[in-house]
């Protein structure tokens, strides 16, 4: 049991660290130019795709600086060619592009990668146990990927509280309104903003691929669940999205290593009740109920808490 | 926020005949339903009338939603796939306690079983509109369709849970075994469902969930709550959503998560939105597109839902009316006389802009076959996917068709805008 | 005779910084009221207020007698009050006739209903078209509302605000940008269209507030400093103070 705890909350603030990696994005582009990035997923997912072809081509550690650049380059595309161009349509109209563009991404990537999970394996120099809890060895990539995104954690965390443009993004978090009031080069704070936060979660692809399954699907996934975190953290608040990556991380890890149900709990219902929902919940695990979990917090915090923990704004 | 469709700029003349034009469309499209299956009798075209009927309900249903109400969702298959299940367990229901309940009454329980999702999860979700609804409904999407995997003695599992249309009492001697009896009660529906939803966007609510998409604010200084409009916007679009359901099961004879699914709430929403959501025909227009494509390409090519994004983002970025939009911006034009002025910049712009299109469709063929090395037959000239010769046409179409193609857009768009100026002149746009 | 609008010891507060403090203002029952103010007096602010598009931090606000502070704006224009806004608030895509129209239904008590055909409601067209009538914009009742000039969507703002038949009429700052033949118009205007009822009025422009008001009230840092008629706040040496030696005639 002790075993379980350790091990998953380690996972657990992993998988936690990785979602900020995505949430902040995807929290700062909705703050400042309103737009709800659908593809910001499909981002981390060309990461990881990028990052497996490169780390073939010339070799992990070239892949990993090289494919979260290109994965900006192509956020800092979208946004100059896509978003701007659609901005005079409306918001509905840019969630739309990026809606299009995360479908569009995953047929791309399928149609060039296959639908099955490609081959991206953890490089020769970190595959090897960093240390061992009671009977587990626990990899030590695992503990790289969990300090490259505290270094992307603490280095975020600087460029907002000391750099010009960090402040930039912190006003247009407390101030949405006033972002229109930058100056002439508001196209230019969106492009770095979009292009940093899509890097970020081509970054977060990068070492995640590896660890988890690098497969075409990956984007539809985890999108859904970057939403929630956003929503249930509070919209545009970053300390918000922080807590709830860390949160739904822990919450989902630990939920697929623990296998009770019900039945196991109380013991098996008559069995001449019969096949009923009744039956279904009280003999499903709780491992098989953590990919509904985020969900089912999403509806418990819009019924008590429709601004999200952290959040200010009701919209 | 703004809405995505482009202001109906024309002005709408009453003209003399309204009521006869009016009527003679609805009689037109009820003729159109009951001749089609005459004139193209094959099984494969009955099948796909029948979906194509199906898909309309859905997408007129969703329309509801994002066109009338702003309410853009991403999980609007989850009233759809209740509907289809509720429809599927009453269907069993029936048949093994010999009710006496015809089939043609199904839908309608598809349609409450939708509508009481609706009522059930509606009031905490529209309780915004915008980005936040839109993240909502997605969730609940994807909460439904994950539960649904769980809960299977309702959903049935993986495999789903089957019925049989037949096993229901007759109706005048039909037992709506063959297609083309389902492809009858599919149209039937059809009109029951497009007349109510057309009607339902003249009444007192209709043109209130409008005032909800153009200005929420101000609607609760009218005396209106948005909330409760949205709310009750939801539920109609739920009901209808759910008699495209229960259609679908009975079509199919079966129910599966993937009713429910993520894929079948995007493709609803690209019907609604290439159709054109400013209009109420558009996603009537878009669902026959979508459906038809859907079911053309899949023998033609393995990546025919990347077709589907492309065109999608195209629609977005460049027409974000839509087809209908497309289509009714000529309408003053027409009435003005000038729209003869325009058509000369059209047909040199059409040249490149098929050059462009067939450079995309080319690059994206190339890449996908490049590993099989399979041929491409594109116009009926054979192209080999790993062949250099292939790789340079696409490039020569893709590029050139592009740079010729924004050349000849930049005529259109001054052709366009000189017609536009005498139609304004002459008082048939604002 | 219970005031039609009654402020008692009105605040609000954005954060730290008190944009309203002790408001209190009444308003008699047809009585044209006009509030002016230096820019960032908060008059904008009590409008919002009254209307309740925010809550007051602390404080009462009546309607008719009624307590309306902490009720919805619908809630509070179903009880008779309606109001126009500062920047055009109109519904953009819907023609100039069905922007009237929606503002006529609740009023009318067809509500939600989704059982009967909105053009078939007599008492409701002849409403709207009296209406469009009054606002001059009969000959433009099927253009789309975004695609009016301003001068007519200004119009077409107070026939939405009046349309609901509204015993108390709120009106921010109708003449804004107008020309003067324009803002002739507009007085006259608003003068026919709410005879026998509650206005109250935000404007900047003096001429109109003078020609209009029965009484004025100055709003000055979130504070009234003086309410009363025209000749007795053109002599107001508070007033005079507050306006810098701006001319307020």
């Amino acid at each position: 049991m002790a075993e379980l705890i350790v091990i998953s909350t380690l996972n657990g603030i992993l998988y936690g660290m990785l979602l900020f990696l995505l949430s902040s994005g995807l929290t700062v582009i909705f703050s400042m130019m309103g737009v709800l990035n659908f593809a910001h997923a499909s981002f981390y997912m060309l990461g990881a795709f990028f990052g497996y072809q490169l780390t073939r081509w010339i070799g992990f550690w070239p892949a990993f600086v090289l494919a979260p650049l290109l994965v900006g380059a192509v956020g800092m595309a979208v946004e100059r060619y896509g978003l701007r161009n659609t901005h005079k349509h409306g918001h509905v109209a840019e969630l739309l592009l990026t809606f299009g563009l995360a479908f569009a991404i995953e047929e791309i990537v399928s149609m060039i990668w296959g639908r099955s999970p490609v081959d991206y394996r953890v490089p020769a120099v970190l595959d090897f146990p960093a240390f061992t809890v009671f009977s587990t060895n626990y990899p030590a990539y695992k503990i790289f990927m969990l300090v490259v995104s505290v270094v992307i954690f603490i280095a975020l965390l600087v460029t907002l509280k000391k750099t010009r443009v960090g402040l930039i993004v912190q006003a247009a978090l407390t101030h949405p309104s006033m972002v229109g009031h930058l100056g002439h080069n508001v196209g230019r704070v969106f492009m770095l903003v979009f292009g940093v936060g899509s890097a970020l979660a081509g970054l977060a692809g990068v070492i995640a691929g590896p660890s988890l399954v690098t497969q075409s699907d990956m984007a539809a996934l985890l999108g859904p669940i970057l939403f929630v975190v956003i929503v249930f953290g509070g919209l545009g608040s970053l300390p918000g999205a922080f807590i709830a990556s860390l949160l739904i991380g822990l919450i989902q890890t630990f939920a697929v290593a623990l296998n009770g149900s019900l039945a196991s709990l109380f013991g098996p219902l008559d069995p001449s009740l019969g096949a009923s929902p009744l039956t279904d919940i009280w003999n499903v695990t709780i491992a098989q109920v953590a990919p509904i979990l985020p969900y089912l917090l999403l509806v418990l915090v819009l019924i008590f808490r429709p601004m999200g923990l952290l959040g200010t704004r009701e919209s | 926020m703004s809405n995505a469709a482009t202001p109906a700029s024309a002005v709408t003349k009453q003209e003399p005949g309204g009521a006869v034009s009016f009527y003679g469309v609805w009689l037109l499209a009820a003729i159109a339903l009951v001749v089609l299956p005459l004139v193209f009798s094959s099984g494969g075209s009955l099948t796909s009338f029948s979906l194509i009927g199906i898909a309309i309900i859905f997408a007129l249903s969703y329309n509801i939603l994002l066109g009338q109400t702003g309410l853009l969702s991403f999980g609007h298959a989850v009233q759809y796939g209740l509907g289809g299940f509720l429809a599927v367990h009453v269907m069993n229901a029936v048949a093994s306690h010999n009710w006496p309940i015809p089939l043609p009454v199904i839908p309608l329980v598809g349609g409450l079983g939708g509508m009481a999702f609706a009522l059930l999860v509606g009031w905490v979700m529209t309780k915004r509109a915008g980005t936040v609804f839109a993240m909502i409904s997605l969730g609940i999407g994807e909460l439904v369709a994950s539960s649904s995997l769980i809960l299977r003695s309702v959903f049935g599992g993986e495999s789903g849970i089957t019925t049989d249309r037949t096993a229901l009492m007759p109706l005048f001697g039909w037992t709506f075994g063959p297609q083309i009896q389902v492809y009858y009660l599919i149209a039937f529906w059809v009109m029951v469902s497009a007349i109510a939803m057309y009607a339902l966007t003249r009444t007192p609510l209709g043109r209130i969930c409008n005032a909800v998409r153009d200005n929420p604010e101000r609607v609760e200084f009218i005396g209106y709550d948005p909330h409760v409009v949205r709310y009750l916007a939801y539920m109609f679009a739920g009901f209808f959503a759910g008699i495209a359901g229960g259609l679908t099961a009975i079509n199919f004879e079966i129910a599966n998560s993937a009713y429910l699914g993520a894929t079948q709430s995007g493709l609803v929403l690209f019907s609604a939105f290439i159709g054109g959501t400013a209009y109420f025909f558009g996603p009537i227009l878009g669902a026959i597109l979508v459906t038809y494509l859907q079911l053309g390409l899949t023998s033609v090519t393995s990546v025919w839902q990347l077709y589907f994004g492309v065109i999608f983002i195209g629609i977005v970025m460049f027409a974000p009316g839509g087809i209908a939009g497309i289509l009714m911006k000529h309408r003053p034009l027409i009435r003005a006389g000038t729209l003869r002025s325009v058509i000369p910049s059209y047909l040199v712009a059409a040249i490149p802009t098929l050059a462009l299109a067939l450079g995309i469709i080319l690059t994206i063929e190339t890449v996908a076959r490049f590993s099989g090395g399979d041929v491409i037959n594109l116009l009926g000239i054979p192209f080999v996917a790993t062949a250099p010769t292939t790789w340079a046409a696409a490039a020569v179409l893709l590029v050139g068709g592009f740079l010729v193609a924004r050349i000849t857009w930049r005529r259109v768009a001054e052709a366009w805008d000189r017609a536009a100026t005498v139609a304004r002149d002459r008082g048939y746009l604002a | 005779m219970t005031a039609a609008i009654q402020l008692n010891a009105v605040e609000k507060r954005f954060g730290n910084v008190g944009i309203i403090r002790d408001l209190n203002l009444s308003v008699a029952r047809g009585e044209r009221h006009a509030i002016i103010g230096p820019n960032g007096a908060g008059k904008s602010t009590t409008f919002n207020l009254i209307s309740g598009h925010i809550k007051p931090t602390s404080g009462e606000i009546r309607l008719n007698g009624e307590v309306t502070s902490g009720l919805r704006p619908f809630e509070i224009n179903r009880r008779g009050l309606s109001r126009s806004f500062q920047v055009t608030n109109v519904f953009a895509r819907m023609t100039v006739w069905e922007n009237v129209r929606c503002a006529v239904l609740w009023a009318t008590g067809h509500r939600y209903a989704f059982w009967k055909n909105v053009d078939n409601l007599p008492e409701v067209k002849q409403r709207t078209a009296q209406i469009l009538d009054d606002i001059h914009l009969s000959h433009r009742r099927d253009v789309p509302a975004g695609l009016l000039t301003y001068a007519e969507q200004r119009e077409l703002e107070i026939g939405i605000t009046i349309a609901g038949g509204a015993s108390v009429i709120m009106l921010d700052e109708p003449t804004a940008g107008m020309s003067h033949a324009e803002t002739e118009r507009a007085v006259a205007l608003i003068r026919r269209l709410t005879e026998g009822r509650t206005l109250v009025i935000v404007e900047h422009d003096m001429s109109v507030v003078f020609g209009l008001a029965d009484r004025i009230s100055v709003l000055v840092y979130g504070h009234i400093i003086a309410s009363g008629t025209p000749e007795e706040i053109r002599g107001n040496p508070k007033v005079k103070e507050a306006y810098l030696g701006e001319e307020i005639d």
